[in-house]
């Protein structure tokens, strides 16, 4: 018991975010909160019917969906030949919307494995909504390679399954580690999102109304109770799983990258790209937690849970890695020079002047110039700002990874072999089909199952420290 | 079935904040209660020492098994490109170890995740649906901002009026019975 029974500073105290704080210790979670008034707000929204956008939102999403299946259908039916691929642009938006998803995927893990090991306290308010963006992220990615072989029915030669061709799949090539990689990381990720699930599952269960849910999240939590037994073991599991996490984040992408990186078009056959494609991945994937934190805070009143402070955290995030994506941009130019490859040299040039110098300078726009808003506070502490760069980096990684792709492709050694790809509607409506299904995804998640961990986030009230023993004075459990 | 039929499954009693559970805990195992559980709604540091339980051991399963899948995805590759189907990709020799690192890297990751995930439920004696401590209607609120101490009916120092009595003599609210059919 504190002799001098010093209030603590409470939240409300500091709740505003105040400029040039820098020594000062801004609450992670504001508005005054208790226990109970957090398991309140976050279960409030998936008991209670969803606000009108989100019938709106989903009808759009469903929508796209739909178009999504009748593209795919369709794509099956009559093969890759309906894209716009041509000979030498033989990985046309497919393959550039699949780097894109898996980009995107890698901030939730970032954001659960890596902060949770360097003790990043304030990604606890982020961190269930980011693991499921990854999830559908990755769905989203896997659906693009799977859909480009073309003959799906032979999709099974990816995996060492026995055949009867007794054939095996080639482990020497990247291709194959990126099945590896991104399917093992999709696994994985959904793990990881599942353990932090359960006691907030638990949650629902012990709140739930009807009979199915109460079946229904009795299931799901398994039995959860607790107890100082479960969680001796569930900590000590989850920071194993951050650990295993982690080196994962930053693998799948290198292996990504090698599969341009060990080819030899001029442009893709670089050592700089494993490092320049994590943090590229970061860069977009911050962005969109960016995107969908600020639609999910303001349409459900989240905004003492994802305080400014959190997007101030996260607009920083991305100006580091915009940084590092725009040195990797001039490295690539400065090694092309540096080579005395003439290919090497002609390929740079010509992205940045050539056939698809409209999609370089968006790319160069957005990923490097527009992020240099954030040195100012102002702009990091200003939501609008935010939401508007932040859709920005996202189109900004989009027009990178076709960049890298499509100008490489289209301008190889030979010029007899050289020609100018241009996507087709169906490469359009599977693009847009694929929001279609991540958004329907994400809509689902929000309005069933907790978007914010109730666990973890009454783990960082002030109250939840055992040594916070003052705390009982003031009346407040 | 008639009433006396109950069982008693054990005691439990809610506690004020983590702090005072916490200090309850130290209590409870100084008395010498052994099948005794802490229930909070988030971990609390320190409730091991307090209780006095070890360190998981889940370190150790994990190791195992990311060793298994690490070496058993090695040996398939080896096995595949060796033995199985020796084809010459590339000029690559059939044993390039280099190459196999990627997807041996891969299905380490995969075996611990798994095996910690296992773990974590399979030394929590979960899954299970149901369990006795549900008798108790006030123990739903562990889960929202309840803390609470239950004490199972075969701990060797359980007896209903004592141990009652105790877990209110060390600030326990709401004691209870639990019993059911």
């Amino acid at each position: 018991m504190n002799i001098l029974n010093k209030k603590p500073i409470r939240s409300s105290d500091t709740a505003s975010v105040s400029p040039g704080s820098m020594y000062e210790e801004v609450p992670l979670i504001t508005g005054n909160q208790t226990f109970s008034s957090v398991t309140e707000k976050i279960c409030s929204i998936v008991e209670n019917d969803p606000p009108k956008m989100w019938y709106v939102l989903f009808g759009i999403s469903l929508s796209l969906l739909l178009m999504l299946v009748g593209s795919v259908g369709y794509l099956i039916w009559e093969g890759t030949g309906i894209w716009g691929l041509n000979n030498p642009v033989g990985w046309g938006w497919a393959i550039v919307n699949f780097v894109f998803w898996v980009g995107i995927g890698h901030a939730g893990t970032l954001i659960s494995a890596v902060l949770y090991l360097f003790r990043q306290k304030w990604r606890t308010s982020i961190n269930r909504f980011a693991e499921a963006m990854t999830i559908f992220a990755v769905i989203c990615a896997l659906l693009f390679p799977t859909i480009h072989v073309g003959r799906i029915w032979v999709l099974y030669w990816f995996f060492p399954i026995p055949n009867q061709m007794e054939m095996w799949p080639n482990f020497r090539s990247p291709l194959l580690w990126d099945v590896f990689a991104v399917s093992i990381y999709f696994t994985v990720s959904l793990l990881f999102w599942y353990v932090g699930l359960v006691p907030d599952l638990a949650t629902l269960r012990d709140r739930a109304k009807t009979k199915a849910r109460r079946v229904l999240f009795g299931i799901l939590s398994l039995g959860w109770r607790g107890g100082n037994r479960h969680w001796r073991h569930y900590e000590l599991g989850y920071l194993i799983l951050a650990g295993l996490s982690t080196p994962l984040v930053l693998s799948v992408h290198s292996v990504v990258s090698t599969d341009f990186a060990t080819s030899i078009i001029p442009g893709w056959h670089t050592t700089i790209f494993p490092p320049y494609f994590v943090a590229g991945a970061i860069f977009s994937g911050f962005a969109m937690v960016m995107t969908l934190a600020i639609i999910a805070r303001k349409a459900f009143g989240m905004e003492d849970f994802i305080t400014i402070g959190h997007l101030e955290k996260m607009a920083k995030i991305i100006m580091v890695t915009g940084l590092m994506v725009g040195y990797a941009y001039s490295m690539e130019f400065f090694i092309a020079w540096y080579s005395g490859n003439e290919y090497e040299k002609f390929t740079f040039i010509n992205r940045a002047f050539g056939n698809y110098a409209w999609g370089y300078w968006i790319m160069v726009s957005c990923n490097v110039l527009i992020p240099q808003f954030f040195w100012s506070r102002k702009m990091r502490t200003n939501v609008t700002v935010l939401f508007i760069l932040s859709i920005f980096v996202n189109i900004g990684m989009w027009f990178e990874r076709f960049v890298i792709i499509v100008s490489s492709l289209s301008r190889d050694y030979i010029p007899s072999s050289w020609d100018y790809y241009s996507p087709t509607i169906w490469d359009i409506s599977v693009f847009l089909g694929s929001f279609g299904l991540f958004f329907t995804l994400f809509l689902l998640f929000i309005r069933f199952l907790p978007m914010i961990s109730m666990t973890e986030v009454k783990g960082v009230l002030p109250q939840a420290d055992p040594h916070h023993d003052m705390y009982h004075n003031s009346g407040d459990k | 079935m008639n009433t006396s039929d109950v069982k008693i499954y054990g005691a439990i009693a809610e506690f004020e904040n983590p702090s005072e559970l916490l200090h309850s805990a130290e209590k409870m195992r100084d008395a010498g209660f052994k099948k005794f559980e802490c229930h909070s709604p988030f971990p609390i540091h320190g409730m091991d020492d307090a209780m006095g339980l070890k360190r998981s051991v889940l370190g150790y399963i994990v190791f195992v098994f990311g060793l298994l899948g690490a070496a058993g995805g090695f040996a398939l590759q080896t096995w595949v490109h060796s033995v199985a189907y020796p084809l010459t990709y590339a000029g690559k020799p059939l044993f390039s170890w280099q190459a196999f690192i990627i997807v041996t890297f891969g299905l380490m990751v995969l075996a611990g995740a798994i095996s910690a995930v296992m773990g974590i439920f399979h030394l929590s004696k979960l899954p299970r649906y149901w369990d006795a401590i549900f008798y108790s209607d006030r123990f739903k609120k562990f889960s929202d901002d309840g803390f609470f101490i239950s004490v199972e009916s075969d701990d060797p120092k359980f007896n209903e009026k004592g141990t009652m009595d105790f877990l209110e003599s060390i600030g326990g609210k709401f004691v209870e019975v639990i019993k059911g059919a």
